[in-house]
């Protein structure tokens, strides 16, 4: 049986008369990758300050482990935050950055300095120790930051955006990376991100945040496969969302439908359906789009109604993509990916 | 569009020059330093020069008439004659306290003004904290004289207490040039407070920092080469003051008197007194300049 590492019960705050945060339920596990996501001003980043101490809730309880901590200090919690833009002290050595929390518990120096070391080299920061904020690039301060954040320890560790400011290519890696060091590690990380694939790759659970409230909380595949709103299919990937009078024709029977671009396939509107399980519909092309690796097809069907549509380009060249607009095709998908959202 | 048209069309000496200055950059350098590099070479540096030279010159003691004969004897006088090593001491005493007093008062204020104040209020703040230095000097020195004088508002204000005010002299000096110094030390401090990132703070106090650990861990090294470059301001215009000791300062002399009261009988003394001041505060400005308080200015 698992722990609870933290638990929220009702949150709420708001700053002059905005609401960030409208009464949220939570509870993260321990050993957790848990990742909150939702557009700016959802209210996700809010929540992370809530928890680490740094705002006090208008309303609602914060516990860590079974303790409640709702009104306590920031420095009165077993919980060390990744700041967004890393907030390394300037005036101090990255060791010294490294090595502040353990300062402050006065941890002798030799071992305050050998526990650093080690915290720089799981960042893979070997050899750094001496320089400072400064003198590192983008990625190296961001590890900084995160062995500052780990040499203590937490029971949790929050990490608000912390992969925003690097460049693609980086980001990528420290994903990964991120991922590898808190298997290592078993610690709590609750990670906030506005970016979907970021959350979907790294975490074990997530919470997509909407306006002030959880919106939907579950693994990546639950989530992107079963979203449970409209606004969770729409900002989770792209989907097709599907009502009323197109929804009952293509799917069958009324609701509101969501079908990911890349569960429908493309063909020649000659093509008929070959197995029963399929939908199928036609339509004109209004766009298609040469992605590099896939091609994006917007679909105007037939008797109204649009659909995206997403393809591996196997076969496909850039000519070929821009033969197809204005075409007539059939749409044709599996009627268990044609997913109905709870209205 | 007509005005554009008419300057595209008329191809006027202004424009001309315009064009041809830009494409000499370094005539257009020229143009532009020429005067100002002139003033500070010839009237700032050529005048100290002048200074430093003439100390080595000498007095006929019956004419005071300056002979200009080559000798050390005046800076030899400054380290010897017990008034003008005392003199110089108490100066530079002085200067340093008042730069130690208006850190210790600056840095609340500023604290206040920077980062406690409503956003919306800081900048009237700023604007009470500088208007002071819009009235006049002596009008403040003598507003001190009133404060300080026997039976004044200082004898007043601490007579419940059993006190009385300190009356003219050195702890006066002291005072008044702390209140006239005042906001050139505030001024740094509160700029360095007021971007001083709230992330650090909150870093700090993430990693298990209690207020007063991120004061000093924290706040207090990043804001310090402000206070090091407020204390330029501090430090120097005190030293170089002569006026402010006339009015509170009793019978107390500081070396711009000293300069004051040599400079018709003995010139070449008031020089070698003069260049005390300049090359305490090149020492000053050289050790500062390792505090990286130079870069706040």
């Amino acid at each position: 049986m698992e722990g609870i590492a933290i638990r929220l019960q009702d949150l709420r705050k708001s700053f002059g008369g905005t609401t960030a945060v409208a009464g949220v339920d939570l509870e993260i596990r321990d050993g957790e990758f848990f990742s909150m996501l939702g557009p700016s001003g959802s209210g996700k980043t809010t929540v992370l300050r809530l928890v680490a101490g740094f705002e006090t809730p208008d309303g609602g309880r914060i516990e860590l482990a079974g303790q409640e901590v709702t009104g306590l200090a920031p420095f009165e919690r077993d919980v060390h935050t990744v700041f967004q833009d890393y907030a390394l002290f300037p005036h101090m050595t990255v060791e010294q950055n490294v090595a502040y929390a353990l300062k402050i518990r006065k941890v002798p120096k030799a071992r305050r300095l050998a526990r650093a070391r080690e915290a720089l080299a799981e960042v893979r920061l070997e050899g750094y120790g001496g320089r400072r904020p400064a003198q590192l690039s983008g990625g190296q301060r961001q590890r900084v930051a995160l062995a500052r954040a780990l040499v203590g320890r937490p029971r949790v560790l929050l990490l608000d955006e912390p992969l925003g400011a690097l460049d693609l290519k980086l980001r990528e890696q420290m994903q990964t990376e991120l991922k590898a060091i808190q298997r290592e590690v078993g610690i709590t990380f609750v990670f906030v991100t506005h970016d979907q694939e970021e959350a979907l790759t790294m975490s074990d659970r997530i919470a997509v945040f909407e306006q002030g409230r959880i919106a939907q909380v579950g693994t990546p595949a639950e989530i992107y496969e079963r979203p449970a709103t409209p606004f969770v299919a729409s900002f989770v990937g792209t989907s097709n969302l599907l009502d009323g009078e197109v929804a009952h024709r293509v799917a069958g029977a009324p609701g509101t439908y969501n079908i990911r671009p890349e569960k429908i396939r493309v063909l020649k509107e000659s093509a008929e359906a070959d197995e029963p399980e399929h939908a199928t519909v036609t339509g004109t092309v209004a766009d298609a789009v040469y992605l590099g690796d896939t091609t994006r097809f917007l679909v105007d069907l037939d008797g109204g109604g649009r659909l995206t549509a997403v393809q591996q380009n196997l076969e496909t060249s850039a000519e070929d993509v821009a033969a197809y607009r204005g075409s007539r095709v059939r749409l044709q998908w599996h009627r268990r990916h044609a997913v109905r959202l709870p209205s | 569009m007509a005005s554009e048209a008419t300057s595209a069309a008329r191809p006027g000496t202004v424009r001309r020059l315009a064009g041809a200055l830009h494409r000499r950059p370094r005539l257009r350098l020229t143009l532009l330093l020429t005067a100002p590099l002139l003033w500070l070479a010839v009237l700032y540096l050529g005048s100290l020069a002048v200074l430093f030279a003439s100390a080595f010159w000498t007095t006929d003691s019956f004419t005071s008439q300056v002979v200009k004969v080559w000798s050390t004897d005046n800076f030899h006088q400054l380290v010897t004659v017990p008034v003008f090593r005392e003199v110089i001491v108490r100066s530079v005493g002085v200067a340093l306290a008042v730069t130690v007093l208006c850190a210790l008062i600056a840095f609340p204020v500023a604290f206040y003004t920077a980062r406690v104040a409503p956003p919306r209020r800081r900048p009237l703040l700023v604007v009470a904290i500088l208007t002071p230095l819009w009235a006049s000097y002596l009008v403040k020195v003598y507003a001190w004289r009133l404060i300080l004088s026997h039976g004044g508002l200082a004898d007043w204000l601490l007579a419940p207490f059993g006190l009385s005010g300190p009356g003219f002299g050195l702890p006066a000096t002291v005072l008044t040039l702390t209140y006239l110094w005042l906001p050139y030390m505030i001024l740094p401090i509160h700029t360095a407070l007021e971007q001083l990132p709230a992330q650090l703070l909150d870093a700090s106090a993430d990693l298990g920092a209690r207020a007063g650990r991120t004061f000093r861990s924290v706040v207090l090294p990043m804001v310090l080469p402000s206070v090091a470059a407020g204390s330029v301001f501090t430090f120097s215009l005190s030293l170089g003051d002569y006026i402010t000791v006339q009015i509170v300062g009793g019978k107390t002399q500081l070396i711009g008197n000293l300069v004051y009261s040599n400079i018709e009988l003995n010139l070449p003394m008031a020089a070698a007194l003069g260049t005390v001041p300049v090359v305490v505060i090149v020492v000053y400005l050289l050790a500062i300049r390792r505090t990286g308080a130079l870069n706040s200015l």
